[in-house]
């Protein structure tokens, strides 16, 4: 998951070693089982993407066995279809509802709360924060499933308050889906920002104190800015693992009712495998692919890692 | 900010009053995060629990008995400390061997190597199921676990080999100067000097890739096929289509059973690291 979040990226020198091992040929080596997996599991299914996205290859049938070329077909399909454009603006909902609105604002809340409490409260709240991050994710996805379906927790707490109830994944299945989503991922950034919290010098906040500065004016003008780098990173690093979010969504609703809250990811999944149409559903995973390297190649342009 | 600076004192009225909000938010939250996973633990030990969370009318432990049998539990969760355990050392020994020549020599490869690698940590997995599911129909490693150790190994290599440089980096170079004066191979520094020396952070990319392949679904969902091949996850998936309209306990005692392992192996290396061990490689980043 996290790989480079941190406000001030390490610089390491590589260690040179002898000089006549330099030039040696079999330096390499130790490098090779590496490519070899990478290449054939990693770049092959990404090029096998990219080609069978040009195919009518399909589970079943003549085309199971000799898929033909046809070119754009897929893609012209796909655009022209009701059903994608309303899955790319699921995932675009799902995305920013449950990974920039959800995750990054509950879990700067968290982060910044918990400096102010006392320590019981802080150890309990992110003991069991941190429990929801923990488990599995299709056990998140049943304990998500209980509690927004018509007969779950949410719906018994809600008719004991006498608030009229409805079948949440049902009615609403993409809120269901956002505020799981949030409640399994908020710990995540909830460690991240009180990691960088704790590195905020407090001499620069005392100083701000002493100008008259009240809590408030502290937070965005000194606080905020200076974890913005982790800011940034933390929603690069949240937005690209929701946007590939399968299994929360696919037990949670299936993708249903109807559509209504088919994400990329399980559209891919069920043109491919449920209606068969494996060229179709490349296609798909291939658009999905081409975000998720879209937003990997802007990380790796804002993070500026230093690599070496 | 420390309790002892006078700005935090506890003894003005206005200060107690922001420290009560805050506490009392902070519990609110917690509460409404500890809903859901009651139902998780109380479902678990009642006979007829429904998707409400309710207390047991009498604690039991009858739904843990019915799905500890072979059939149901134990041989799913072998399958999965199969999955898990042979993708961490697969992908251990790969990114070790992979980060020397990265941490050690001036390559000419190691920077686009590692901006490939940084890359290749942001792609969507997910993406890749239905092209994976089509090369391994090519290659025939449909319902193959060696070919699906192979296939978890690879999409956490590029996390494992970030990390585990990080790591070697900070192993000095002048450890291995006396082995290679001594005319010991580059290999043997390796083994001998410099992995011994990193054990905790290898122990930190082991602990991490199991943790993820033992909680992976899709993966083995769509590349293994035998009911008697399928690791947990899956099989648990089966069952609850299967049964869950009616013993909800037993799937909350077998989802139960099946967080166990990852929950400890969290608390563990919390322990001994300290700190969330996922961030373990994002504060060396």
């Amino acid at each position: 998951m996290a790989s480079t979040t941190t406000e001030q990226v390490r610089s390491t020198p590589a260690p040179a070693a002898p000089n006549r091992r330099k030039r040696h040929p079999t330096r390499f080596t130790p490098l090779v089982p590496a490519i070899i997996l990478l290449a054939l599991f990693m770049l092959g299914p990404i090029v096998w993407s990219f080609y069978g996205s040009f195919t009518n290859s399909a589970l079943t049938g003549s085309a199971a066995l000799h898929p033909e070329f046809i070119g754009l077909d897929n893609y012209v399909k796909l655009f022209s279809s009701s059903v994608f454009p309303k899955s790319l603006l699921l995932t675009l909902v799902f995305v920013i509802g449950s990974a920039v609105v959800g995750q990054t604002v509950l879990g700067l809340l968290l982060a910044i709360l918990m400096r102010g409490a006392n320590s019981i409260v802080r150890g309990v709240v992110g003991t069991i924060v941190v429990a929801a991050w923990v488990l599995p994710e299709i056990v998140s996805a049943f304990v998500g499933y209980a509690y927004f379906s018509g007969h779950g927790t949410l719906n018994a707490i809600l008719s004991w308050l006498h608030v009229p109830t409805v079948d949440w994944l049902f009615s609403a299945p993409m809120l269901a889906v956002i505020l799981a989503n949030t409640w399994r991922g908020t710990a995540f950034s909830m460690m991240l920002y009180s990691a960088a919290l704790t590195n905020v010098p407090t001499d620069v906040l005392e100083a701000a104190t002493v100008d008259g500065a009240g809590e408030w004016r502290k937070l965005f003008s000194v606080t905020l800015p200076m974890i913005r780098r982790t800011i940034t990173t933390t929603l690069m690093l949240i937005t690209l693992q929701t946007l590939s979010i399968f299994t929360l969504i696919y037990v949670m609703t299936a993708g249903g009712p109807g559509f209504d809250s088919s994400t990329l990811p399980i559209l891919a999944y069920q043109q491919a495998f449920k209606f068969s149409n494996l060229g179709y559903g490349t296609a798909i995973a291939t658009i999905l692919l081409i975000v998720g390297a879209a937003f990997s190649v802007i990380y790796l342009r804002v993070l500026k890692p230093k690599v070496n | 900010m420390s309790a002892t600076t006078p700005r935090l004192s506890l003894s003005s009225p206005r200060r107690l009053g922001v420290a009560g909000l805050t506490n009392g938010i902070l519990l609110f939250i917690a509460l409404c995060f500890i809903l859901p996973m009651a139902w998780l633990i109380l479902a678990s030990f009642d006979t007829k629990a429904t998707l409400a969370a309710g207390w047991p009318g009498r604690f039991s432990f009858e739904n843990f008995r019915v799905v500890l049998t072979p059939d149901v539990s134990l041989v799913p969760l072998l399958n999965s400390l199969v999955l898990a355990g042979a993708s961490a050392i697969v992908t251990v020994i790969v990114a070790v061997l992979a980060a020397y020549p990265l941490s050690r020599y001036n390559l000419r490869i190691g920077k686009p190597f590692m901006y490939a690698i940084l890359f290749g940590t942001g792609l969507p997995i997910t993406a890749m199921m239905v092209p994976v599911y089509q090369l391994f129909v090519r290659l025939n490693l449909l319902d193959s676990v060696g070919g699906t150790i192979f296939f978890m190994a690879a999409t956490q290599l590029p996390m494992a080999v970030w990390m585990t440089k990080n790591f070697m980096d900070d192993v000095p170079v002048n450890l291995e100067e006396a082995a290679w004066i001594d005319g010991a191979s580059s290999m043997k520094t390796l083994t001998r000097v410099v992995v011994p020396l990193m054990r905790p952070g290898i122990a930190v990319v082991f602990v991490f890739v199991f943790v993820e392949a033992w909680g992976n679904f899709f993966i083995p969902f769509v590349l293994l096929l035998s009911p008697d091949r399928l690791p947990a996850a899956v099989s648990i998936f089966n069952f609850f289509g299967q049964h869950g309209a009616v013993a909800y306990g037993q799937l909350a005692a077998f989802s139960l059973i099946y967080s166990v392992p990852v929950v400890t192996l969290y608390v563990l290396v919390q322990r001994f690291i300290g700190g969330g061990f996922s961030l373990g490689g994002a504060l060396k980043g």
